[in-house]
């Protein structure tokens, strides 16, 4: 697995092939990705899985338009079909020869403590069996559980013709519990993800018991839950996954290529108060560990932190490299892509709310009416328009300050310029939750993080009056 | 294709003592053309093919299965997944009921499914296309202010899938598609649209009628309201009605029911639905853009009535979960992809057709919600528990006629409760990309929720 990918003078080559026909800018993605997942479901473990896919993306850019071929062949010559096929763009032929020098690499080894090619595949069963003896303790509503877990190291060199050399070494871990209740009235689902840009060492049994017992427990509360409430409510978001509300109301639309297409509501807005002063917004590929963290983007540009919305201000947008160019300025290090069979885009990483001062118990007690949400689960954005949606999967009442009655599962909806001026609370208890976010028919691993908040009123899709 | 069942063949022999192999192989290539301001944007060429092996071991006490896939068809690459998968099905639980596919007797239905003329056409008439349909919005209405994306896109896929319990079944497919996004503004108020077209080549593409209904979606939405919160009858169009169908066979789907995860479970017989709903799963209908002659275990697939005027009759089911469930496979076995494992699942549901037309069902309504788009279905649908809570755009319906926009609602149910209240079925089949086709349906009891 030490091995390089494709070597400096192969990359040299290639690169130089796809800018014979004239184009400005060119560049070569090749990667390596090894997965593994494990199910036990009802105790059975269905399902061991293996997968390997290798293979290089090649883009030509010439004016605003770009040029993509990939291959799964890494070969000098599968290298150079690839690059032709991708400069075919460049139609105005010629253009010269383009030498393409590369200087030393930007390598980063990966950071994962034990590798998961080194875990003994007994030791995970032993681990999933371990979640699925904790979930059933519970007792005996708990009518089943599924454990999945899955790991994948990424390795990838990426190259290009401005010199751009890196490569990065990315192993994640995810460990996911779901259980599920059988009531009188029916059943319910409990939820509950560990992920990380880490090895093996992040399933510890603690940590996994710990998440088979949150499950369990989400799908017993929820036998007793009533149907949401329906309408404009204060809303308190627990710390953790509320992050993907700002990840939906904000998040998409200040990536740079919905910006320079004005297909945001937050277009022409940097220097604006765009939010309730309490918001500090920020975008960070750097945080170790985490879902979202990568050491280079997938343009080879180092990770970085990006303060997005300053005090309610919005202070800038995420780039890549093709959108910072029409701009003339820098990428934020936010180029990613699902891999070597897509095109790079503008993405989070990490994204999170700073946390505040206020105490979580307290914004509870000082909500006389409204619904606290203990999980979020996924969400969508129309940017255009701002109106987005998330769905909560763990929900209470909260009356005369006290959390009661728990809730069905339905979502929120909201237009984010509108919500993100209703934040009137931040807690100090922040933490991170992982997700995957789609776009464009791509998924990537993002975090997402907030403290403890209340909004002073959203859209409650409950089917209660 | 013979040329993958050959290799196939040929990789079978490789299966050691008494171990079972299975092998789906596939391969394709794919063009997409992204349009921006009377330019190519994005023009992406691609070849991929892969391979996804399970290896049975049967023993005593049940059988153990391992996979492994590979996102590539070269001989080191498959042998390292057949070694892997054998790895894999060591650990796996020993199970009465695994098992894979045997040839049942049923011909594959004869479709044509490939149309020579995706190869054929030259590159630059498919970026013509793109950059026709992005002119078209961009000329057909004044208040278009921006068109973000308007695609062209097609591939042709072959696939095959051998085993060593004497499979062999081989299938190709193409589909062109193209698909357009307006923003339409009024001065204070953005809206968008998608309008889109579908076919198994170039030629069967509207782009009029894709640019058209992206300038009505867009346009029509401008000026929406946030009303507040109600109760009232919701009348789907094709589109998002063919999303609530699929959602529907999620939960048809014989794996769920043997997990015990469907709120269908145990309720074959009974009435589920209202008796203006029959919901047929029929793969070998050509009309369907999913059809398909062979299920993703290369059984041949077959029309399975799923409720019938209301009444439950059966699910789909692959090899384990007919197993599991004391039945046989329906034909059903879908995959995703090389990396994914034959599960149960439906693939071309449709609903039988009424015999109103929208503006009709419209009028009986009278007073309602028109629902144009969903937004936020991956985390409002919970198929265990039924819950349904889902962002939309629409229209008021108001005395039977389209009224004023809608934003920022969700509409809200349970699905066992919105299948009993189904009032009206259009006569307004559309076949749509996915796992079902759409027709206008109304559903009663709906909870709006807005400000």
């Amino acid at each position: 697995m030490n091995a390089e990918l494709v070597g400096p003078d192969v990359l040299q080559r290639v690169l130089t092939e796809a800018m014979a026909r004239g184009g400005e800018f060119a560049e070569v993605f090749a990667e390596d990705r090894t997965t593994s997942s494990a199910m036990l479901d009802q105790r059975r473990v269905e399902e061991l899985s293996s997968g390997r896919d290798r293979g290089a993306g090649i883009r030509v850019v010439v004016g605003d338009t770009t040029g993509f071929a990939h291959t799964a062949d890494l070969s000098e010559s599968g290298l150079l079909g690839a690059a032709r096929a991708a400069a075919a763009v460049a139609r105005g032929g010629g253009g010269g020869v383009h030498e393409v020098a590369l200087g030393a690499i930007a390598a980063h080894p990966s950071r994962a403590l034990v590798a998961p090619g080194d875990v003994d595949k007994a030791r995970k069963i032993e681990l999933m069996r371990h979640a699925d003896d904790v979930a059933r303790s519970e007792g005996s509503s708990i009518t089943q559980v599924s454990v999945a877990l899955g790991d994948s190291t990424r390795r990838f060199v990426v190259a290009n013709s401005e010199g751009v050399y890196a490569s990065d070494h990315q192993v994640r871990t995810r460990f996911n519990v779901t259980c599920i209740a059988t009531g009188d009235v029916g059943m319910q689902t409990g939820y509950r993800p560990i992920a990380g840009t880490r090895g093996f060492e992040l399933l510890t049994p603690d940590a996994v018991g710990e998440a088979a017992l949150g499950a369990a427990r989400q799908a017993l509360t929820k036998l007793d839950a009533r149907p949401a409430p329906s309408g404009d409510l204060p809303v308190v978001l627990a710390g953790g996954s509320g992050g993907i509300l700002f990840h939906e109301a904000c998040g998409h639309g200040l990536e740079a290529d919905a910006i320079l297409k004005q297909a945001s509501v937050y277009a022409g807005k940097v220097g604006e108060q765009v939010a309730s002063p309490l918001v500090t917004l920020v975008d960070d590929g750097t945080v170790d560990g985490e879902w979202g963290y990568l050491a280079v983007d997938d343009e080879g540009r180092p990770g970085a932190r990006n303060v997005l919305i300053e005090n309610g201000v919005l202070t800038d947008y995420m780039w890549d490299y093709l959108r910072s160019r029409k701009e003339g300025r820098a990428s934020s290090g936010n180029g990613r892509r699902q891999s070597y069979q897509h095109l790079p885009m503008v993405r989070m990483t990490n994204t999170y709310l700073m946390g505040g001062e206020s105490d979580a118990d307290e914004i509870i007690a000082q909500t006389p009416y409204g619904v606290y949400v203990a999980q979020l689960g996924g969400g969508q954005v129309n940017t255009a328009t701002g109106d987005f949606v998330f769905g909560m999967t763990a929900a209470f009442m909260i009356e005369d300050g006290h959390i009661t009655a728990p809730l069905r599962d339905c979502n929120l909806i909201g237009n984010g310029p509108d919500v993100l001026k209703r934040v009137d609370a931040i807690a100090s208890d922040f933490s991170m939750t992982p997700g995957t976010c789609g776009k464009n028919g791509q998924s990537v691993p993002v975090g997402c993080g907030q403290a403890t908040m209340r909004l002073t009123g959203i859209t409650i899709g409950g089917a209660s009056a | 294709m013979s040329e993958l069942i050959a290799q196939a063949e040929r990789l079978l022999e490789s299966a050691k003592g008494s171990e079972e192999v299975e092998l789906f192989l596939a391969r394709g290539v794919d063009t997409e053309v992204q349009a921006y301001q009377g330019e190519v944007e994005e023009l992406t060429t691609a070849s991929s093919s892969g391979i996804g092996v399970r290896i049975l071991r049967d023993n005593a006490a049940g059988a153990q299965i391992g996979t492994a896939w590979a996102g590539s068809l070269d001989d080191q690459a498959i042998e390292n997944a057949i070694k892997e998968a054998r790895e894999n099905a060591r650990f796996a639980t020993q199970d009465e009921f695994i098992a894979f596919a045997r040839p049942d007797g049923v011909t594959a239905s004869a479709l044509t499914l490939t149309d020579e003329s995706v190869a054929s056409t030259p590159l630059d008439e498919k970026i013509a296309m793109a950059i026709e349909l992005e002119r078209l919005v961009r000329s057909g209405d004044r208040r278009i202010r921006q068109v973000d994306a308007a695609n062209y896109s097609d591939y042709i896929a072959e696939a095959a899938i051998v085993s060593t319990m004497g499979i062999r079944a081989a299938y190709a497919r193409t589909g062109a598609y193209v698909s357009v996004e307006a923003i339409a503004t009024d001065g204070s108020d953005d809206q968008t649209g998608w309008g889109l077209s579908a076919g198994r080549a170039p030629r069967d593409l509207d782009l009029a009628q894709a640019a058209a209904d992206a300038i009505r979606r867009s346009t029509r939405m401008l000026g929406a309201v946030k009303p507040a919160s109600f109760k009232c009858s919701a009348v789907f169009d094709p589109r998002t009605a063919a999303t609530l169908f699929a959602i529907i066979g999620g939960a048809l789907s014989g794996e769920a029911v043997v997990r015990g995860r469907s709120f269908f479970a145990n309720r074959v017989g009974e009435v589920v639905a209202a008796p203006s709903f029959t919901l047929v799963d029929d793969p070998t209908d050509a009309r369907h853009f999913s059809a398909s002659p062979y299920d993703g275990e290369g059984l041949a697939c077959r029309r399975n009535v799923m409720i019938e005027r209301g009444e439950l009759r059966g699910f789909v089911y692959d090899t384990v979960s007919a197993r599991r469930a004391g039945t046989v496979s329906t034909g059903s076995a879908v995959r995703g992809g090389v990396a994914g494992s034959p599960s149960a699942g439906c693939r071309a549901l449709q609903l039988s057709p009424g015999d109103i037309d929208q503006a009709e069902i419209f009028r009986r309504v009278g007073n309602g919600v028109f629902v144009e788009s969903l937004i936020g279905v991956h985390s409002g649908v919970n198929s265990v528990s039924g819950d349904f809570s889902v962002g939309v755009t629409g229209l008021m319906i108001r005395d039977g006629q389209l009224a004023e926009p809608l934003r920022e609602i969700t509409v809200a149910s349970t699905l066992q409760r919105m299948l009993l209240d189904v009032i009206h079925v259009g006569n307004d089949v559309e076949w749509l990309p996915g796992s079902a086709a759409g027709q206008t349906v109304a559903i009663a009891n709906i909870a709006v929720s807005g400000s």
